[in-house]
């Protein structure tokens, strides 16, 4: 098993005491947030709008410095932008003027420049496969369906070989059989690659499906309230979301989300 | 198998075309000239309701268009007029496009053009700007320079809105995947918020195209010279009503042929927006 979070694993992203303080109206986003990701895991924070999710979603990306607290990804504290974190976003947002290969090389190309871009396409080409459309490297991304397009997206994401994928409700623009589809192909290529993942979501049932670990976070502040270890085993199949087990899980979270939410 | 009653006739019931729907585009365009033209000809040369002063027949008004027509491709002095509100247009075209871009960047791209700069503008585009002729005038004299002044000033404010529009149409997931692969303003400038931008800058250019002829030809109108806005004021004053009409018809060509170069470079640069998109957003 590579997906389990073993005790021995090694640490890849680490957060101690992160609290995030808007300066412009002195909100309070996120306050005491601890988290580490260990080599190959999953892990999923869900929690109601305004919960800090996507505030701490972007300190991870080095989009947004934190207040106070320790990000450290690797041995380094992240202070920016960095090549070795992966992002993907709710929509596949790839440029309509760039075919699809050159959209995946496209990090590459403005970090390294062009030459180094153009050595990366065999790359692309070969991550094209692993995602299933590696017929389409060379087509405009007008041509291609929503599911396809997500598909690019994961591959540009891939193409640096980030130490950690942030994801960002990324399949929520996608209809429902789509988007369990993709979820499912998500699992796979994480599998593949030993990825070292974390996602942002709204759905629960996407969460616990995913996930070695759920983050449940409230907002006001922004805060984990619990950490819930995901014990079905992998991998994961469509089949157990209709499991009396997975319903439990998925009740549990609602459970914790509901008592404030909506409130 | 479900076992659906067998009886009653099918639901059938035929989907009329509408008449205009089964008509070509161009019968129908032809169909329409043909009609206007008959009404045309009927009020001028037929029952005479319309003086030939006020408007001339169809039949007048060919023969005029063939004697410009023979004049211009014989090099005569209306070739020379033609030529001159070409190169009035021409001018007054690119010194909107260099100006209106460049402000158009300084508005859509630094806070300071945003803040400081994109006021006077508004304020600035609200003025009948062909009140500034006389100003013009003024300044650069009675030759090509005052009228191309007028035109390209006329010509620049479609292109300084459009562009700085086209530099805000970037969305913010577009916007946060260039920061985030680390990417340079510059890059952000050129790799991200100028294409996405272009087709927007082409819609300015095309109504600039437009103000640019409107411009030139109400310079001439206004400040004498030899252009084809002359001309056409001449023969006004002549009663002529007829050359006016010929004169107006080969200037709209002048118009269209901008125009349509403006669309045709548009249609190369801008390929991706011609086929469907969807994929992209959903």
């Amino acid at each position: 098993m590579t997906a389990s979070p073993a005790a021995s694993a090694r640490p890849v992203y680490q957060i101690e005491r992160l609290s995030k303080t808007y300066a412009s109206n002195q909100l309070t986003a996120l306050t005491d947030v601890n988290l580490t990701l260990t080599k190959g895991e999953f892990v999923s924070v869900v929690g109601s709008s305004g919960c800090g999710k996507s505030t701490l979603l972007k300190i991870m990306a080095g989009l947004l410095p934190p207040t106070t607290g320790r990000v450290v990804l690797g041995d380094r504290p992240v202070t920016g932008p960095r090549d070795d974190i992966g992002m993907m976003f709710q929509q596949a947002t790839l440029l309509p003027w760039k075919t699809t290969v050159e959209n995946i090389v496209l990090p590459i190309g403005i970090r390294k420049g062009r030459a180094a871009a153009r050595a990366a396409v065999p790359r692309a080409q070969e991550l094209l496969r692993l995602v299933g459309i590696g017929d389409f490297g060379h087509v405009y991304p007008g041509e291609l369906s929503g599911g396809m397009a997500q598909r690019a997206s994961i591959c540009r994401m891939l193409i640096s070989n980030p130490e950690v994928l942030l994801l960002d409700e990324p399949f929520s623009a996608l209809d429902e059989l789509t988007r369990d589809f993709m979820n499912m192909e998500l699992q796979r290529i994480c599998a593949e690659q030993q990825s070292t993942a974390f996602l942002v979501t709204h759905s629960l049932a996407e969460a616990v499906i995913l996930s070695d670990r759920v983050l449940v976070m409230k907002p006001r502040p922004g805060r984990i309230v619990e950490e819930i270890v995901i014990d079905l085993p992998r991998p994961r199949t469509l089949e157990m979301i209709n499991t009396a087990h997975f319903g439990e899980i998925v009740g549990h979270i609602r459970d914790l989300l509901g008592k404030e939410a909506f409130q | 198998m479900t076992d659906a009653p067998n009886t009653g006739p099918d639901t059938v019931w035929v989907e009329h075309e509408a008449l205009i729907d089964r008509i070509p585009r161009w019968a129908a365009m032809l169909g329409l000239a043909v009609i206007v033209i008959a009404i045309w000809d009927l009020a001028t040369a037929r029952m005479g309701w319309v003086s030939p002063i006020i408007l001339p027949s169809p039949g007048e008004t060919l023969s005029d268009l063939i004697f410009v027509g023979k004049n211009l491709l014989t090099g005569g002095y209306m070739l020379e007029a033609l030529w001159t509100t070409t190169r009035t247009v021409f001018w007054a075209f690119l010194i909107a496009i260099l100006i209106g871009f460049s402000l158009g960047l300084l508005v859509g791209e630094t806070k300071f053009g945003e803040r400081a700069v994109m006021p006077y503008l508004v304020a600035i585009d609200t003025m009948p700007k062909v009140a500034f002729a006389p100003l013009f005038i003024a300044w650069l004299g009675f030759d090509i320079s005052s009228k191309v002044a007028l035109a390209a000033f006329i010509a620049t404010f479609p292109i300084v809105v459009s562009t700085a529009a086209g530099l805000y149409a970037a969305s913010e997931n577009e916007r946060m995947l260039f920061k985030s692969i680390g990417a340079s303003r510059w890059q952000t400038l050129f790799g991200l918020k100028l294409p996405t931008g272009l087709p927007y800058i082409f819609t300015g250019l095309k109504i600039a195209s437009v103000g640019v002829m409107a411009g030139a030809i109400t310079g001439e109108f206004l400040g004498g010279g030899r252009g084809f806005g002359a001309l056409i004021r001449e023969s006004a004053s002549m009663l002529d009503t007829p050359r006016v009409f010929s004169l107006i018809l080969y200037l709209s060509l002048l118009g269209l042929a901008l125009f349509f170069l403006v669309a045709l470079i548009q249609k190369r640069l801008v390929f991706w927006t011609q086929s469907n998109r969807q994929g992209v957003v959903g």
